[in-house]
């Protein structure tokens, strides 16, 4: 089908600029919030290096990483359902959930470790399919379900196992949780979390899939329009969400060797704060995985090194919420002065000319 | 300022306008009142069936502690709905509530002699500042509610806790007639839960009757267009924060008097709560609709649910599991409604032309 | 013809002069002329992109212009804000309706005026009777204690010209007010707004339908991208030299559709119904025909398109695609069996807004563009770069937000999303609303070329020479059903006007 025969079409602004274009493209695509946050994240482990003692340690480098491994799993699914103009604040719970029934299913049930870890995974994920079926079959705001299934999932956490804790795990297991890879202090953990991160940044900024998770972001009604069916991919992106939780719930356990009803709670707004210090819109339709994985990186590394300086671990908290604060407030506040520098510019042409 | 159109009273001077829909109450007011209705009906079984397991439940000591228990939860309630009502949320409240509590504290521990009325003055002042931080961020930067005040429910939660530092304040530490404050009755009410039914009342009377009360749901139900009438939204959306902080200020001063014995982490997860009474009780969650009476019986059934399990004897773990399913319910109530009520509103679309 | 407006020169009311504004890199205004008299109407004409928009927003101040003087009554006028041109006496009748869906129609009406009672409480009872009574004054029935939400577009439409009433405004403009009213809703509105000029008002009107300009305007002033081209009375004008100037050059043929061979069926629609909304409608469609879908607003038709095209459900009836049955409720299915829909609401169906022309342009083509399942290299560039230029879309780059672009060339990259899926079968909706005249001709050649090429077009439009000059086939649609079918040589402005508005439908 050609209908170049059409018109003889006058060069238009699109052909002129190729290569601006694609320069601007490129920028879009890294993005100048994206540079930031990685050159903070540099920043801040160059600085902690330097100055806090104990902080350039193969030991510390071990622990940092492996608290981290639950937030960094966390993020990556929340990362596409905030980009979809969704939130899921039930991640902590659904952890929480899946943490105490894998603590129940091993007191109690008798199948091996292995079936049970397989178990929780399929358990959270249909945690979340829960949560998709109300977001997306009854067509209610995510901010409103999430918030009531965070109630209910650790409510039911504590029905489970009460105020006990099971501890009795396979000491092999435990030590797995916290292997570190042979020869150096990472932990082996990072290699899956890796892969994971590499799949989910595919799937966000290379495929079909990623296109759509933005467009429905910004106009749900044009993406419907567009052939992108927004609630099946939604209640997916839920699903997905739930069956990471459960990977967490079995990772947590694992690494404390405590399975019980109050673990990792507060944990969704640490996620929900990682994701947005990434860079991501919680407007949705705006953000990037890479940003993400930085702000993961960034949030862990300065807890860390001001817990080694001696800052009482609740008093942390302000720092965290004054990242937060800073890294949606700051690219605003660079816009206003850009934007209003370029019509103090304009002004100045106009009269000179 | 009652002006009217000229030419309109001009023309309706030969041309009576018809008589339905003057005395006739609006549509949406009837809805609220339905929703309103079905909360009384609510709580009114519940307190009927546990009544009917233990008739002490209605004993007049037990109702007192009632009353009491819910005035903290009610009044916060209320400012959340100032809130969402311009859809916008306020997570910062538990930790407002925190460390104005603690601050009252240190008032009394520093200067003994204070008279009452002074430490909540500074109190209610304290927690507008925190307001003032909240919407001068929010209205400045222009930067979603939800995340600035998940930046300050850490900020202000580790502010109090490096306030803190560990310490607890007593009842011993606090004067008598503060304390008074929180546990005396008039008239076999307590004092904390009238003060609750003045705010409500002021609040639901503000939002329902005044120019300005309407003019936040019009920039919860479609902030661009009350942009483009005129309405200052950033003032309006300001003045929100503010009042809300002032009212977890208040509620911070009221809980150092009821409880007496303070440490930093008072108050702590209490947002959640408060957002759940305010759905439970009608307000829609992106803003425009729900009222101040709403919220606050949501807040009653909520503290009345935790009272009850306890009375028929059912496991006090299941408490915020049945929270979590109530906002479920609720805001699946609320979308059933609505749908009915397009589904009316349709058929009346046609208009004679 | 108002008094004062021959002859006598009155002093402006309201005048713009040299405004300019620009967003980005886009100069949207140039040095702007308007000089608006009391007791006239004036047209505001020119073609999307034109900059009329933005100049209405200016002079409702929600654009503060980057340079320029307003004056009002001979005095400089600044406006900081909307509540300032309110204060001033100017009131805006957007072209999309902005009202709170959530508040009772009479509370849209008076926001921030409601009248009051003691202790500056809300009169709710005067308020709902100063509603009623704009409502008797425009000649409509609607319940001002309901909320504004469910309300048809006509409908808004009617309140927000309420609003502008009630205020009893010195400067009037309407954006376009007429899109979505039916012949007789606009009667009253002229009516109205001649009322207004009778007490010394200013109206400022802005439209692409010029029966309606020159039935109402006394002045028309042209823009064209961006700068003032002229100023003149109506008197001296005729709709020819107005569209040059809108357009720079002379218009041919504007309805060229060209006969094209009938190939076989291709869209094939049996007894479909939705409870309410329509109801046994069948047609067919072949290769190589355009066939218009006509009727008056909210006959059913733009329902009927969204539920062939899978965006709505149906009740019963089925929809095939050269032969094959289309499952219900599907839009990507439709998409994958070759058929394309353009809907009417560009900024709500049509377009992503802050994403980039070219992520818009080839949202629709995301999966045929991947290999093995991913989006790498410049394939999508590519695609985004032949149908924009085939397109003639005026944008600074690929990578920047549709949102920037003017509706006119927002319009064209809508166009260029679904012919880029190289459809069998375009279901287009109001092709041309709200399209300046020159880029109105280039749609239609387009659409002749694409049926020329075998595709089987249907196309819904309320605009009655588009319908006669494009259609083969022409199916009126009233009330939820379609009570005619006319062939080309049948179809006259009588016979289609007569079945729409239900006159011998049982015939």
């Amino acid at each position: 089908m050609a209908h170049d025969s059409l018109y003889a079409a006058p060069p238009s602004l699109a052909d002129t600029e190729p290569e601006a274009g694609r320069l601007a493209g490129l920028r879009g695509a890294l993005g100048s919030w994206d540079a930031a946050i990685v050159a903070a994240l540099v920043v801040a482990v160059l600085l902690a290096g330097l100055s806090v003692p104990n902080f350039a340690t193969g030991r510390n480098a071990q622990f940092l990483l492996l608290d981290l491994v639950p937030l960094a799993l966390l993020a990556l699914p929340m990362t596409l359902i905030v980009i979809t103009g969704e939130i899921d604040l039930s991640v902590a719970s659904m952890v929480g959930l899946c943490s105490t029934l894998m603590g129940q299913l091993w007191l109690s049930s008798g199948l091996s470790l292995e079936l049970i870890c397989v178990l929780v995974v399929l358990l959270g994920a249909a945690l979340g399919a829960v949560n998709g079926l109300f977001v997306t079959g009854f067509g209610l705001p995510s901010l409103a379900v999430t918030i009531g299934t965070l109630a209910l999932y650790r409510g039911l956490s504590f029905v489970v196992l009460g105020d006990q804790a099971v501890a009795d795990f396979p000491a092999s297991w435990t030590a797995a949780a916290v292997q570190t890879l042979p020869g150096t202090s990472i932990p082996a953990a990072v290699v899956p979390v890796l892969l994971l991160a590499v799949v989910f940044g595919i799937v966000l900024h290379a495929t079909p899939v990623g296109r759509a998770l933005y467009a429905m972001g910004n106009n749900d009604e044009a993406a419907t329009f567009a052939g992108v069916s927004v609630p099946r991919t939604k209640f997916w992106l839920f699903v997905v969400s739930g069956a990471v939780c459960g990977l967490v719930g079995v990772f947590w356990t694992l690494r404390y060797a405590s399975a019980r009803g109050d673990n990792a709670t507060g944990l969704e707004l640490t996620v929900v704060t990682a994701v947005l210090l990434g860079g991501v819109s919680i407007f949705g339709g705006r953000g990037g995985l890479l940003g993400v994985v930085a702000g993961v990186l960034l949030l862990g590394v300065l807890r860390n090194a001001l817990q080694l300086a001696d800052v009482d671990a609740n008093a942390l908290t302000i720092v965290t919420g004054t990242l937060l604060i800073v890294s949606v407030v700051l690219p605003n506040a660079v816009a206003d002065v850009r934007a209003r520098l370029h019509r103090r510019r304009q002004r100045a042409r106009l009269t000179a000319s | 300022m009652s002006l009217t159109d000229t030419g309109a009273s001009v023309q309706a001077a030969d041309n009576p306008p018809p008589g339905p829909g003057r005395a006739r109450r609006g549509l949406t007011e009837r809805l609220l009142a339905v929703r309103e209705l079905s909360l009384l009906i609510a709580l009114a079984a519940l307190i009927l069936v546990t009544t009917l397991r233990n008739d002490r439940f209605l004993s007049g000591q037990s109702i007192k502690d009632l009353l009491l228990g819910c005035a903290i939860l009610v009044i916060l309630a209320v400012g959340q709905t100032l809130v969402i009502v311009t859809r916008n949320v306020d997570l910062s409240v538990g930790s407002i509530l925190g460390l104005v509590a603690f601050a009252t504290g240190e008032l009394f521990l520093a200067a003994p002699g204070t008279p009452w009325p002074l430490a909540l003055l500074l109190g209610v002042a304290l927690g507008a500042v925190c307001g003032v931080v909240n919407g001068g961020l929010i209205a400045v930067a222009k930067v979603p509610a939800l995340v600035i005040t998940l930046g300050t429910l850490y900020a202000f939660r580790g502010v109090d806790y490096y306030w803190a530092a560990g310490r607890q304040i007593n009842a011993a530490d606090m004067p008598r007639s503060f304390l008074r404050l929180g546990n005396q009755t008039v008239l076999g009410v307590p004092v904390l839960f009238l003060v609750a039914l003045i705010v409500v009342a002021a609040v639901g009377f503000y939002l329902r009757s005044y120019r300005s009360g309407r003019e936040l749901y019009a920039i919860g139900s479609e902030p661009a267009a009350a942009r483009l009438s005129g309405i200052p939204v950033g003032r309006r959306v300001f003045a929100v924060f503010v009042a809300n902080g002032a009212l977890a200020g208040l509620a911070g001063v009221l809980y150092a008097a009821r409880f007496g014995t303070l440490d930093a982490a008072a108050g702590t997860g209490l947002e959640l709560q408060v957002v759940a009474a305010a759905v439970v009780g009608g307000v829609a969650i992106f803003g425009g609709s729900g009222s101040a009476y709403g919220a606050a019986l949501g807040a009653v059934l909520l503290t009345t649910i935790g009272s009850s399990l306890a009375v028929l004897r059912i496991d006090p773990f299941w408490q915020q599991a049945v929270v979590g399913a109530l906002i479920l319910a609720a805001i699946g109530l609320d979308r059933l409604l609505a749908l009915r009520m397009a589904a009316r509103l349709r058929g009346r679309s046609a208009h004679g032309a | 013809m108002s008094p004062g407006a021959p002859g006598a020169e009155s002093a402006p009311l309201l005048e713009l002069d040299g405004v300019t504004k620009s967003f980005g890199a886009v100069a949207a205004l140039r040095g702007v002329h308007l000089a608006l008299h009391p007791g006239e109407a004036h047209a505001l004409v020119g073609e999307n992109g034109a900059g009329k928009s933005t100049l209405v927003k200016t002079l409702a101040g929600a654009h503060a212009p980057d340079s320029g003087r307003m004056t009002l009554d001979g005095r400089p006028l600044q406006l900081r804000g909307p509540a300032d041109a309110r204060a001033a006496g100017i009131a805006v009748i957007y072209q999309e309706p902005t009202l709170f869906p959530d508040l009772t129609v009479a509370e849209n009406i008076f926001m921030g005026r409601q009248p009051l009672r003691g202790l500056r409480r809300i009169d709710t009872r005067a308020m709902n009777r100063d509603a009623e009574r704009l409502f008797e004054r425009l000649g409509v029935r609607i319940d001002p204690a309901r909320p504004a939400r469910g309300l048809s577009i006509a409908d808004q439409q009617l309140v927000e010209i309420a609003k502008a009433l009630s205020f009893d405004a010195r400067v009037l403009i309407m954006d376009e007010p007429t899109a979505a009213l039916s012949g007789v809703e606009v009667e009253r509105l002229f009516a109205v707004a001649r009322s207004l000029c009778e007490r010394g008002a200013a109206v400022l009107f802005i439209s692409h339908r010029f029966d309606e300009v020159f039935d109402l305007c006394q002045r028309i002033t042209v823009l064209r991208d961006g700068a003032w081209v002229s100023s003149d009375r109506t008197a001296d004008l005729t709709v020819d030299e107005v569209v040059r100037r809108m357009v720079g050059r002379e218009v041919s043929s504007l309805y060229p559709k060209q006969d094209a061979p009938l190939r076989d069926t291709l869209l094939e629609v049996r007894g479909l119904s939705r409870a309410g909304v329509f109801s046994d409608v069948s047609f067919s469609v072949r290769g190589g025909e355009i066939v218009a879908l006509a009727g008056l607003v909210g006959a059913g038709r733009s329902e009927v398109a969204r539920a062939v095209f899978g965006v709505d459900r149906y009740d019963t009836g089925e929809v095939r695609v050269a032969g094959r049955v289309l499952p219900p409720g599907n839009p990507g299915k439709a998409i994958a069996a070759g058929m394309a829909l353009v809907p009417e609401d560009r900024r709500q169906q049509g377009l992503v807004m802050e994403l980039s022309v070219e992520r818009n342009a080839t949202l629709a083509r995301r999966r045929a563009l991947s290999r093995l399942g991913l989006l790498l290299g410049g394939a999508e560039r590519a695609e985004a770069r032949r149908w924009t230029r085939r397109l003639q879309v005026k944008t600074a780059r690929l990578a920047a937000p549709v949102a920037t672009l003017s509706g006119g060339n927002q319009q064209k990259v809508v166009l260029a999303k679904w012919l880029a899926t190289e459809p069998r079968i375009l279901i287009i909706d109001e092709p041309t609303r709200g399209i300046d005249v020159g880029t109105k001709a280039e749609v239609h050649r387009l659409l002749s070329e694409l049926a020329g090429e075998g595709l089987a077009i249907l196309m819904i439009s309320s605009e009655l020479p588009e319908v006669l000059g494009m259609a083969d086939r022409v199916l009126v649609m009233h009330e939820g059903r379609v009570v005619r079918e006319l062939p080309r040589g049948e179809a006259d402005e009588t016979s289609v006007m007569y079945a729409a508005t239900g006159q011998g439908a049982t015939a």
